[in-house]
């Protein structure tokens, strides 16, 4: 049995065995996003939200009666999802569904740093494109500190939604249904009937870290901030694991088959 | 081998140097190893208990559509998990193994890039995602060799079928693997393209590279490959030289329809021939031969007519399907 070298270092190697973001994967990854156009139609979406906001401030509707239907109703329960949704799956499901994640996976890097770098990506682009005007809202509102509230909000939903969506990429050949399918039925449906399925909503954690961070008076929430963080960290990272697992279990089928 | 063998070119000498300077002179010995491997989905059985092995050198997997050629290269890419049975690639196995691939290449049959990339950003960043010392000087090598550094800063999705094809084998030899799989690569090429690809797998074959290309045209695999392994209905079919499996070719029974001057008379004369079977005669017209020898037949039929001064106006292969002939093969 021949042994062969090689071209890469030995440190790169080492480094490779290390690393957990990969910036060559997370540029494509952006660069195919921001080419997608699922994704610039629902762009604009947030950009609803302020604009309602703007509109209902002007003619004078009090903040306390436009926040909870444009921002926490529109924005939280709908807007913040659903471009997780479409940003978590772009990262990863659209690549597979169009055969080029099978050029990363030809590549001698752990799977922990695909998946991770993809993340990245997802979590930074929604929690910027939601974050940034779900907290121009707070400002409309008159208030920093739910500005604040809201940003904080944002990315911790950013965070548990996008690794949720992107292991449903691993997990099913529909992700986006399945997607929809918890967000409008578990999120928005049973929890208007169950008060049981709270604790494991993701819209649960964002609006108690929107209303512990704010500390305004309009939000109000039904979980304690540590039931909160600590369950959108377990589905942040158990999500992520699962993911990563499916991820080294992959299987690139043909054309044909 | 020399009759097979097609000159190295100057893309031969460039490849020799990078890869004696680069990763060393490959030894011998077999790099890739099926043992007694199947794959099946559900009901459906895609690969049937094959084992081979390959080597330095050029192999071809010869098969016709859906005979499970792609299974068998996704299975050595580590795509795949075998159902039962080892793929093993340089002595590891390589299902959820990603180390692998430091060793081994891969161009799969679906030509999925992202259009927004120019050729040498899309080589670039395999070079830079196999963390090589120098990417820049490996993207630029790999693009000299498959002959792309003219159009390489256009975006890959204003080339043709064929310089895709061709950015995607830069990309998946930009490493100097030692093992490199290619599903179908002559799709889509035109001529000039195919013979120039034939050329750089030969000279990847020659400096004991494992090259395995997949091919459902049997000229493809004649021209450019001493080695094939015949693939039909999930099964090793043939595994061998070319030559040997090319002779059970010409030397297989075959049917052919005639239509000559003399119908009868034709028939009487091929009748004492060794390399005829049986004859029916149509009575519309036309002579069904059964030949026991494709090879011989198709020689003296001729020689035959023009003794007997018969005209032969037309001569028609029965059954010259591919199928018909990887069939022949696997009774073989």
């Amino acid at each position: 049995m021949t042994t062969l070298t090689p071209l890469s270092t030995p440190t790169a190697r080492l480094q490779g065995r290390l690393a957990l973001f990969n910036p060559t994967i997370a540029r494509i990854t952006t660069r195919a996003l921001f080419g997608r156009l699922r994704f610039l139609l629902l762009l604009p979406l947030p950009l609803i939200v302020v604009g309602l906001a703007l509109l209902t401030n002007a003619v004078g509707v009090p903040a306390e009666d436009w926040l909870s239907a444009v921002v926490l109703g529109l924005g939280l329960t709908v807007v913040l999802p659903v471009l997780a949704l479409i940003i978590g799956n772009g990262v990863l499901g659209t690549e597979i569904d169009d055969g080029t994640l099978a050029h990363v996976l030809a590549k001698p890097l752990p799977r922990r740093e695909i998946v991770l770098s993809k993340l990245a990506v997802a979590v930074g682009v929604t929690a910027v494109t939601t974050g940034v005007p779900l907290a121009l809202t707070g400002l409309i509102a008159g208030s920093g500190s739910l500005a604040l509230g809201l940003a904080a909000g944002s990315l911790v939903g950013a965070l548990a939604y996008c690794s949720l969506f992107a292991a449903l990429s691993l997990l099913t050949r529909r992700p986006v249904l399945v997607g929809l399918a918890y967000i409008l039925i578990w999120e928005s449906l049973l929890q208007n009937i169950l008060d049981g399925t709270r604790v494991l909503s993701v819209y649960q954690y964002v609006l108690t870290v929107v209303d512990r961070v704010s500390g305004s008076p309009l939000v109000s929430s039904n979980l304690s901030l540590a039931v909160s963080l600590s369950m959108a960290f377990i589905f942040t990272a158990g999500f992520t694991l699962l993911a990563i697992d499916r991820l080294r279990s992959f299987s690139v089928v043909g054309e044909t088959s | 081998m020399s009759t097979l063998t097609v000159p190295a070119g100057s893309a031969g000498g460039s490849l020799g140097t990078a890869a004696s300077s680069a990763s060393g002179a490959p030894g011998t010995g077999s790099l890739v190893e099926l043992r007694g491997v199947s794959k099946w989905y559900g009901n459906v059985v895609a690969v049937n208990d094959i084992t081979m092995s390959l080597g330095p050198g050029v192999t071809g997997l010869l098969g016709p559509n859906g005979a499970g050629k792609t299974t068998v290269l996704h299975m050595m890419a580590g795509f795949l998990p075998p159902s039962r049975g080892e793929v093993l690639v340089g002595g590891e196995p390589a299902w959820r193994n990603p180390s692998v691939y430091s060793r081994l290449g891969i161009v799969v049959e679906r030509e999925a890039v992202h259009s927004f990339l120019s050729g040498w950003d899309f080589v670039l960043a395999s070079a830079k995602l196999h963390r090589l010392r120098n990417p820049e000087a490996a993207a630029r090598r790999a693009i000299e060799l498959v002959d792309m550094v003219e159009p390489m800063h256009r975006r890959m999705g204003t080339y043709s079928k064929g310089m895709r094809q061709r950015m995607r084998v830069a990309a998946a030899l930009v490493h100097d693997p030692a093992v490199l799989l290619l599903d179908e690569p002559f799709n889509g090429m035109d001529p000039r393209q195919r013979l120039h690809m034939m050329e750089l797998l030969h000279t990847m074959g020659d400096s004991g590279r494992t090259v395995l290309f997949s091919s459902h045209i049997l000229e493809e695999v004649e021209q450019i490959s001493g080695t094939v392994q015949v693939i039909v209905a999930g099964r090793l079919a043939a595994s061998g030289d070319f030559r040997t499996i090319r002779r059970l070719m010409t030397h297989r029974p075959h049917v052919f329809t005639i239509r000559s001057s003399d119908d009868r008379r034709l028939a009487v004369a091929l009748m004492g021939r060794a390399s005829v079977a049986g004859i029916d005669i149509d009575p519309k017209g036309g002579l069904t031969v059964r030949a026991s020898d494709y090879g011989t037949f198709t020689r003296e039929l001729p020689k035959i007519a023009l003794a007997e001064r018969i005209r032969v106006q037309r001569l028609v292969p029965a059954d010259e399907s591919l199928e018909s002939v990887f069939s022949y093969l696997v009774g073989a």
